[in-house]
């Protein structure tokens, strides 16, 4: 008797309390990744700020949390301390780690109704192939990209060759690389036909050789990976030849972060990046240029990049309901467009691309489309268990090879073998 | 029986050994308890291992390299960046047009924070249009690659720590250079000494005390120092240039293996004990005999 | 010394001193032309103020540059007290285990908390302290090479001093203040420096520990512009770097000879 009066009056005491505090009921905290310079940090606070006008009783705390490696060692430190986000963009590579952590949840258990369906269905498949495992979904596509060629028309022109035509497959590479290759009086080379960047992560631009090449580097599950593969080995045979054999590319490793002043200073007439440097491109080229789909060998294909939405554990149920509705808002088309045209990532869902604003943003900058183009032969980034562990074996061989250490075919041997290693225990 | 000197003695150093022991000797113990379970992973819960974390470092060619690379970014940072910062102090000890200017000059190491600077130093690193390369070719010569040669990589990332420390000991240096009493010299040079010999036999035993604290902070700063490293190499090309607190830092925070990270962290911590109680008797020794 | 040894000295100051000033050079020259001029250094490129621009709206750096100083100074002004306060313990005081005690101390001489970050965010989180500017600083304000450094100095203060002040009626703390730290103030300035250019340039802790704007070092907030997905902004890392080092670099200039001369004065050891 007592017990039931008590239940009531306690029930009626929170009532009491939710409704009369409907501002803030519900804290997040949101730590997200910048990696395309200092704009795109205003951008999501902007549009966090918009979400809270609409949902009075959320209230979202976006912290920006470095560099996409200082992000996810904020976040599991974080998590391991006891004091997890409800909402973390990491790279979508991480997604093992996270789970072999045991630090997140699946989405699965917020889509419920029809709509909710047909949210999660709207994403273009090449962007889920990393975020889903064991039939869950485990990451919501974000600041997503994809590498593409740039070309200087201007040097091709020099060249001799057709300003609008760039190479289609790997010879064709090789050989307008040729043309474009310029040395000076004393020798020294003054413009190179092509720049593939190796510092840091050279698997990811070495991932779209490995899938035009007709091979692949880990399995979906991530428990195997395929170093010493044909495909894979003369993949890299074809990259250190670049600068060995055919004479196109500089020696030694290049970097990354100098790549796009480098085309701007017109030392390579063609590169590899990221779309995430379409902004930085279209603002700062001093001359004319194309945005290309990777050059094929045996088929068209290219890796997929960059973050995804992760639910974090060790919150209230109540907090997780609304991260997921903040997560679906943020990538509906409407505000999605607003993400990509301020940081030129990869629309994740085809109907972004549908909408008004992004039609006109195409019109005015066509380039934008390739990158979605070439999606459909887009292949899921490499991840495996122990993500980093294991690419850090790959690159390091990719490394040795192109600083001409080892053979590609010594230095992706031995990286099968320590990487079979690593895996074993995931078998 | 309780004296009152005891008392006092351990309330004064209560306060600062309390927060020694909280943040250093306890997760310090922490981490050599790690050292011999496994990493948890994936809901399995850490086990006993017994020393196999070590067996495995003793057969890690990784740690053995960046083990080897720290060595020589000590041995080739430590006594270059001493005796350039002393150098510097002696030369803008006397008056000449712009010594203020140069002064300054010196001391923006200090200023610039590493994360900003190093990105400085990539561009002058840069192959083609950079700094370096643009000089050189100025003069005719080739190009350089110089990160992305395994054999130059470590002496660039060395050179960018010379910079950011010789600017910053020079500081003490020339502090010390003005307290040396000039009638010294000056007596010494009416004996007939010459310049060298005067600074050998009078100024460098004087700067004695300032080399060592500066030897001091210069040790320490040889396994600290690795910020620029982010950004300039990420220790490539394959592990060329990494350094020990930097493979530690990719083991436990990007390959999350916590406990062969602890492993490490204890190889370490052994080291800069052991270097540590060798320059305090050494530091105790000479400061006694002044 | 004679005219040729003099214009080797000057040239050999005046060529070192331009080799550590090409960074600060460089910094100041692209963060006043536009990004096409990083690489190319005509004199004719045009001036602009837009590189500050960009660098001001993307993080508020006035108030990191306020959370570096209330940090940089809290740490050291309490090391100075808590590292005295232990440094005259072990200099000057005869109790048990002052000797075992003591070579803990010196253990953490150069174990820093840089290389304990996993186990220091724990015990910050069980304090209640992370995203505070305390829990940034209490893992350092605690440092053996303080108490060590400090200790040393103190040694060397004759004994008659400290016994005089005592027959005058005057307790430990009364002594500490008024007879040991005026003779260690060059002490002070040297490991002061120390302490300040370290936390100063500190990064990984206070990413770590730090949530929000009111607690971020300038440090953090410059690592905005330098992740390099898209291509290192040199124009506008540097106009950043420059908005919070300036205030630094101009009171050098200025003062610089106080500043030697304040160490002089009493020596340093």
């Amino acid at each position: 008797m007592f017990d039931k009066l008590f239940k009531g009056t306690a029930a009626a005491v929170t009532l009491g309390l939710l409704t009369a505090i409907p501002a803030h009921a519900v804290d997040l905290q949101f730590y997200f990744p910048v990696a395309v310079g200092g704009g795109a940090a205003n951008t999501i606070e902007t549009l966090t700020q918009d979400y809270m006008k609409d949902h009075p009783d959320v209230k979202i705390d976006p912290i920006y949390a470095g560099s996409y490696q200082d992000t996810i060692t904020k976040v599991i430190t974080a998590s391991r301390g006891g004091n997890a986000p409800q909402i973390a963009v990491a790279l979508s590579t991480d997604m093992f780690t996270l789970l072999d952590d045991g630090l997140i949840l699946p989405f699965d258990n917020y889509v419920k109704t029809d709509a909710d369906k047909a949210w999660l269905e709207g994403f273009y498949p090449a962007f889920m192939e990393n975020s889903q495992v064991d039939g869950k979904t485990w990451g919501i596509p974000f600041q997503r990209s994809t590498p593409v060629l740039y070309w200087n028309k201007e040097a091709f022109k020099e060249a001799g060759l057709d300003p609008n035509t760039p190479p289609a497959s790997w010879d064709e590479m090789v050989a307008m690389g040729k043309k474009l290759t310029k040395t000076d009086a004393n020798g020294n080379v003054t413009q190179w036909g092509v720049r593939i960047p190796s510092s840091g992560f050279p698997y990811w631009l070495f991932q779209g050789l490995v899938i035009e090449n007709g091979g692949k580097l880990a399995n979906a599950e991530g428990t195997e990976t395929y170093f010493d593969s044909p495909e894979v080995v003369s993949a890299l045979q074809y990259l250190v030849d670049l600068s060995t054999k055919d004479k196109v590319m500089e020696p030694g490793i290049l970097d990354w972060g100098t790549t796009p002043k480098d085309f701007f200073e017109r030392r390579s007439a063609m590169v590899w990046t990221t779309t995430g440097n379409l902004t930085n491109m279209h603002d700062n080229a001093p001359f004319d240029f194309g945005v290309a789909m990777l050059p094929q060998n045996k088929q068209r294909g290219a890796p997929t990049g960059g973050g995804n939405f992760y639910l974090l554990k060790g919150s209230s149920d109540a907090q997780l309901a609304a991260a997921v509705d903040f997560i679906k808002w943020i990538t509906a088309p409407a505000q999605s467009a607003v993400w990509t045209k301020a940081t030129g990532y990869v629309a994740p869902r085809p109907a972004t691309w549908e909408t008004s604003a992004m039609q006109d943003y195409a019109k005015g900058f066509p380039q934008v489309l390739v990158a979605r183009d070439q999606l459909q032969y887009a292949k899921a980034e490499l991840s495996t268990h122990e993500n980093q562990r294991v690419t850090q074996i790959l690159n390091d061989a990719l490394e040795a090879a192109i600083t001409g250490q080892k053979t590609p075919q010594e230095a992706l041997t031995q990286a099968q073998a320590k990487a079979d290693q690593v895996l074993a225990a995931y078998r | 029986m309780l004296k009152r000197e005891w008392i006092y003695g351990w309330l004064l150093i209560l306060p600062a050994l309390s927060l020694i022991f909280l943040f250093t000797h306890f997760p310090a113990a922490m981490t050599l308890i790690n050292s011999v379970f496994s990493t948890p992973r994936g809901g399995k819960d850490a086990h006993f291992v017994g020393l196999a974390n070590y067996e495995r470092l003793i057969h890690d060619p990784v740690f053995w390299k960046v083990l080897v690379n720290n060595l020589w970014y000590a041995l080739g940072t430590i006594p270059v960046s001493i005796a350039l910062a002393l150098l510097m102090a002696l030369l803008v000890n006397r008056p000449f047009k712009g010594r203020a200017l140069a002064r300054m000059a010196f001391f923006t190491p200090t200023i610039l924070p590493l994360i900003a600077v190093a990105n400085i130093w990539l561009f002058f690193y840069t192959p083609g249009f950079g700094l370096i390369d643009q000089i050189l070719g100025f003069f005719g010569f080739g190009q350089t690659n110089l990160l992305g040669t395994p054999s130059s990589a470590l002496p660039a990332i060395m050179v960018v720590a010379i910079w950011k420390e010789a600017g910053f000991f020079m500081i003490f240096y020339l502090a010390a250079l003005q307290s040396i009493p000039l009638q010294l010299a000056e007596a010494a040079r009416i004996e007939g000494a010459g310049r060298w010999t005067i600074f050998r036999r009078i100024t460098f035993p004087l700067l004695m005390p300032t080399t060592l604290f500066v030897s001091i902070n210069a040790v320490i700063n040889a396994f600290r120092l690795v910020d620029h490293i982010f950004i300039l190499t990420g220790g490539g090309p394959g592990n060329a240039s990494s350094l020990l607190l930097y493979y530690i830092y990719e083991t436990s925070f990007r390959f999350w293996d916590t406990a062969y990270g602890a492993t490490l962290t204890v190889v370490l911590l052994s080291l800069l004990c052991l270097l540590a109680v060798g320059q305090f008797f050494l530091f105790d020794r000479k400061v006694h005999y002044k | 010394m004679s005219r040729f040894d003099r214009y080797l000295w000057n040239g050999g100051a005046g060529l070192l001193a331009l080799l550590w000033v090409l960074p600060l050079l460089f910094a100041v020259w692209t963060a006043f032309h536009p990004s096409a001029y990083e690489a190319n250094f005509t004199l004719s490129a045009p001036i602009t103020l837009e590189n500050f621009v960009k660098a001001w709206n993307a993080a508020p750096f006035a108030r990191y540059f306020l959370n570096t100083f209330l940090l940089v100074t809290g740490i050291t002004g309490a090391q100075f007290v808590l590292c005295s306060l232990a440094a005259y313990g072990f200099a000057r005081f005869r109790f048990p285990g002052r000797g075992i005690l003591f070579s803990l101390v010196l253990l953490q001489l150069l174990v820093m908390p840089d290389i304990l970050i996993v186990e220091n965010y724990k015990i910050i989180r069980a304090f209640d302290a992370v995203d505070t500017l305390q829990g940034i600083a209490l893992p350092y304000i605690a440092s053996g090479f303080g108490v060590f450094l400090i200790r040393q100095t103190f040694m060397t203060v004759p004994r008659e001093l400290d016994d005089a002040a005592r027959i005058e009626g005057a307790g430990p703390l009364s002594i500490l203040w008024r007879v040991y730290v005026p003779l260690a103030k060059p002490t002070y300035l040297a490991y002061g420096l120390v302490s300040v250019s370290y936390h100063w340039n500190n990064f990984l802790w206070p990413l770590i520990v730090t949530n929000s704007t009111e607690t971020r070092p300038v440090t953090v907030g410059l690592s905005v512009f330098a992740t390099t997905d898209s291509g290192v902004e040199w124009s506008v890392i540097n106009a950043a770097t420059l908005m919070t080092s300036a205030p630094l670099l101009i009171a050098f200039l200025l003062f610089q000879r106080q500043f030697v001369q304040s160490f002089m004065r009493a020596g340093i050891k």
